[in-house]
């Protein structure tokens, strides 16, 4: 009988394993005792999307980075793929449970371009998104672990200064809706796979399979976060949100800034994190991915690769650009882009657009700050 | 071709940001305690309630 090292195991996996489970389902359970059963459901959602998205190695910002270095369309089909699927449960339920369930529309404007394109760069500087950044820092990428903490107090930041920039000029929020929005929704989104595939490069125009099987649960636990929460998933409003206690707690005077201020914001600010829709998700995620690093053997031993202080210095910077810019473009890749497009909002296409400008530039940049490992 | 590399491994970041998060959490239960008998239905379809909860492409009122 072969041991566990002949066999190639490494001994006690099974036990660090049933742990890491056991942890994972007495945190589902002690939010729902403490908080509600519907807390705990979005903690279990957010879980999920942290499992699936470092699981299978999918995401936003990479999918981009390979289209546009490489002109390979996998990932970003995969995108596309989850966004349609979402499309054809979620806009029709919203539809018919106007109230319940709520679409991420919101408005078109010119601080909205220039923080989705602001953001594209950024999310390519670090090489993570709203939700990627969530999902490195859990699976042990020291640089997300240093860009989320500035994200969040970016978003903090972009949040207190929204309606200055909104003021610059803006359109109401304009969309599709029902069944009618399915059809626009799933002919945008063939149109751009369409110009995808026309322009891949020859042998790398096949959607991978890891990618298609993500691209599936994702769009399952979307649409579990918008019956569960009442709205789609989302990630930048709760960090700005954890900043905002972070500030109160120090006894910062949020009464100056009109989004801080508002009877909403303050209220949140005074209630329990385990009761609010994105802080749960977002902590599932981080959760989720440190659940599937640690599940692989040998997933967290990897040594940290030598940096100059300038990267550093450009994480922590394009952190707090991550979370401004954001608030700016009402949403991240989540928000915005996926959840936007999804639920049939104008603003999530013109969001993909700037983003994906930005990302071009931004990939330029990561080598000349000192982010691409020494060798 | 070999990358330079820190003695630090993953484990170190990952424990990093977790303890941030656990923190978070603990001081924020602290203040602000969650009231288990002032729950929402279990799931918002079919609750008959409007949602409410707080979202990065909604402005407050």
């Amino acid at each position: 009988m072969a041991t566990g090292a002949a066999s190639g195991r490494v001994p006690h996996a099974l036990p660090r394993r049933a742990a890491l489970v056991l942890a994972a389902l007495l945190a589902v359970l002690a939010v729902m005792i403490l908080s509600g059963i519907r807390y705990g459901l979005l903690l279990a959602v957010g879980l999920g999307f942290g499992l699936v998205l470092e699981g299978l190695r999918f995401g936003f910002a990479g999918p981009w980075r390979a289209m546009i270095l490489r002109r390979e369309p996998s990932g970003l089909f995969a995108q596309l793929i989850a966004i349609g699927l979402v499309a054809i449960v979620a806009l029709p339920l919203i539809a018919a449970r106007g109230g319940e369930l709520v679409a991420a529309q919101s408005p078109i404007g010119w601080a909205m371009v220039g923080g989705a394109f602001v953001f594209g760069i950024a999310m390519q500087v670090v090489l993570g998104c709203g939700s990627g950044t969530l999902v490195n820092a859990g699976s042990g990428n020291p640089i997300a672990a240093l860009a989320l903490p500035a994200f969040a107090i970016g978003s903090f930041a972009g949040a207190w200064h929204l309606f200055w920039w909104t003021d610059l000029g803006s359109l109401p929020p304009l969309g599709v809706t029902g069944w009618n929005g399915v059809l626009v929704t799933l002919a945008g989104l063939a149109a751009v796979a369409a110009l995808l595939h026309r322009i891949a490069a020859r042998g790398r125009r096949a959607l991978e399979r890891r990618h298609l099987v993500a691209a599936v649960v994702v769009a399952a636990l979307a649409l579990a976060n918008l019956i569960v929460a009442g709205q789609p998933w989302g990630v930048v409003y709760g960090l700005g949100l954890w900043a905002a206690k972070g500030a109160t707690a120090l006894g910062a005077d949020l009464s100056g800034s009109p989004f801080w201020a508002a009877r909403e914001s303050v209220e949140r600010i005074g209630a329990s994190l385990l009761t609010d829709v994105t802080s749960l998700t977002n902590i599932g995620i981080v959760l989720g991915a440190f659940v599937v690093a640690s599940w692989r053997n040998g997933g967290l031993s990897a040594r940290i690769p030598t940096l100059p202080v300038r990267a550093w210095i450009a994480t922590a910077g394009a952190g707090l650009l991550l979370g401004y810019s954001s608030r700016l473009a009402f949403g991240c890749n989540v928000g915005a882009f996926f959840s936007g497009i999804s639920t049939g909002s104008l603003h999530g296409w013109v969001w993909f657009a700037a983003a994906f400008a930005g990302s071009v530039l931004g990939i330029r940049m990561r080598p000349a700050l000192g982010l691409e490992a020494r060798s | 071709m070999s990358v330079e590399t820190t003695g630090m491994t993953r484990r170190i970041s990952a424990l990093f940001a977790l303890t941030l998060l656990v923190l978070l959490v603990a001081l924020d239960y602290a203040a602000n305690p969650p009231n288990p008998y002032r729950v929402p239905s279990i799931i918002a379809l079919g609750s008959g309630a409007a949602s409410a909860g707080g979202f990065c492409g909604a402005l407050p009122d």
